[in-house]
């Protein structure tokens, strides 16, 4: 009954995955790049480069990287187990410009100083970091701007209306 | 007439305040057990079927083995477990007057085996603790969970409920935030419990084994990527007895089973 899991192969897959995105790790670990708040959005790229909607996608969808799913249900019918911790995702790209999404993914205390939505953008006010996420922000600049991108295009309407949390009746 | 709808309305602004710890109406308090499916819960209801059976089978035969230099086994000191032992788990954490300090029940074990057995504490999470620790638990088993209202132990139980409120890690995240504000729904696959400690030491699917309250505690820190406390911290206790006084009375359930 005591099966307990091989924690070499566990190791081991995790080592892979730290090789593959060696990249990414050296590109998340530099500070920081300045950001300008107009009013409720971010208009400004935070890269050079434009963001890519087909990788903003995949960042979005992956569970341990962007971590969006694990709160938000959003129009990807072929994902399982979407969480309901916050809004639908559908038709985001037409409610808010990128601007605002921006923001709302940099810092979103900037608006909502109670808000439980990460700060993917921000080392601001951060206690008991694990090492190794320590100095780092949730997603690098290329990242943010890749997921902005791909939200932008999120423009068609839900069935019905999904936008709003299904809400628990106050206690 | 006036003055008692000003009285009734009086009434009602002080039950809007949150009188309860967390803001769980004793009503709504339920143990993670509640959350499972029918399946589940009935393989954590058969001890036949229940793995973590064996492991409060091997605690048993812990407490009536003498250690090896002459000192006497739990038994020898505490006689049947199931008489002596009978609602200990449901009080801890407790005060340990001997160290002026608040203790969880893995504590209490070690304590006694360095006093009164003079062997070397068990490590934490080797199965000799979980098991010793599973089978005084049990003994509790459907008794109401009774924090004691020693007073020595009311500032550790206030840090307790500030860290469980705290904000930490990469991702900011609270206890409170899931287990206080969005328990019942859903973080991805997973259905968010009130966090209620009413079966530890218990089986986990996902771990194939056996765990305490303190490695639950980690698991949920190192989902916010916040840096766990070291096993035995004076954090985890102040935890487990804010955690304690939130879920009383719901029973101890000690082994529980969970996915
Ligand atoms: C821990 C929960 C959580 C995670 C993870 C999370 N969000 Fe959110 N998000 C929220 C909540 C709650 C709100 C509602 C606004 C508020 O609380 O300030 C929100 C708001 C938003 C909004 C504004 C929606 C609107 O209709 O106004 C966008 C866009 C958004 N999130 C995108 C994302 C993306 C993209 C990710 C991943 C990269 C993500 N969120 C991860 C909880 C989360
Ligand atoms: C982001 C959400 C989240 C946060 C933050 C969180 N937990 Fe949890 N917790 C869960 C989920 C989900 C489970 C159920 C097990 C699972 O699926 O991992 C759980 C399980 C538990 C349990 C076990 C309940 C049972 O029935 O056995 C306890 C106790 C607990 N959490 C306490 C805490 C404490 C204390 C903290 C803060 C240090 C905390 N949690 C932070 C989501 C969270």
């Amino acid at each position: 009954m005591r099966v307990r899991r091989p924690a070499a192969l566990r190791l081991l897959a995790l080592a892979s995955a730290a090789a593959a995105s060696a990249t990414r790790a050296e590109e998340i670990a530099l500070p920081l790049r300045p950001v300008a708040v107009v009013g409720d959005a971010i208009p400004a790229s935070l890269t050079e480069e434009a963001g890519d909607p087909a990788r903003g996608r995949a960042i979005v969808l992956d569970r341990t990287r962007g971590l969006c799913l694990l709160c938000h249900p959003g129009p990807f019918p072929e994902e399982r187990f979407q969480g309901n911790l916050a809004p639908d995702l559908t038709g985001v790209g037409a409610r808010l410009s990128e601007g605002q999404l921006r923001l709302r993914i940099v810092d979103g205390r900037l608006l909502n100083p109670q808000t439980i939505m990460p700060s993917y953008y921000s080392l601001a006010g951060r206690l008991r970091v694990a090492a190794a996420w320590q100095g780092r922000p949730i997603l690098a600049a290329r990242e943010i701007e890749d997921v902005v991108t791909f939200l932008t295009g999120l423009r068609d309407p839900a069935p019905g209306d999904r936008t709003a949390p299904v809400m628990r009746p106050a206690p | 007439m006036i003055r008692s709808a000003v009285l009734v309305l009086a009434g009602l602004i002080l039950a809007a305040e949150p009188a309860f710890p967390g803001g769980i109406a004793p009503s709504d308090k339920r143990s993670g057990l509640a959350e499972m499916g029918p399946e589940l819960q009935a393989m954590q209801r058969d001890d036949t079927a229940h793995p973590g059976m064996l492991w409060v089978q091997d605690g048993a035969d812990l407490w009536a083995r003498a250690p090896t230099g002459g000192a006497p086994a739990c038994s020898g000191c505490h006689g049947e477990a199931r008489a002596s032992m009978r609602g200990v788990a449901a009080r801890y954490p407790a005060w340990d007057a001997r160290n002026g300090r608040p203790i969880d029940l893995q504590d209490r074990i070690n304590l006694c085996r360095r006093t009164h057995q003079h062997v070397e504490p068990l490590a934490y999470e080797s199965a000799d603790l979980l098991g010793l620790t599973a089978f005084v638990a049990t003994q509790s088993r459907g008794m109401p969970i009774a924090p004691p209202e020693d007073p020595r132990l009311a500032p550790a139980r206030r840090e307790g409920r500030a860290l469980f409120e705290a904000r930490m890690g990469q991702l900011g995240l609270s206890c409170a935030i899931c287990h206080d504000d969005h328990w019942g729904r859903h973080l991805g696959a997973a259905a968010i419990p009130q966090g209620h400690p009413t079966g530890y030491p218990l089986y986990r699917l996902e771990w194939q084994g056996m765990g305490s309250l303190q490695r639950r505690l980690r698991n949920c820190m190192s989902g916010m990527r916040a840096e766990p406390y070291p096993f035995g911290a004076p954090d985890y206790i102040a935890l487990e007895l804010y955690l304690a006084e939130r879920a009383a009375p719901l029973p101890v359930e000690t082994p529980a089973l969970r996915p």
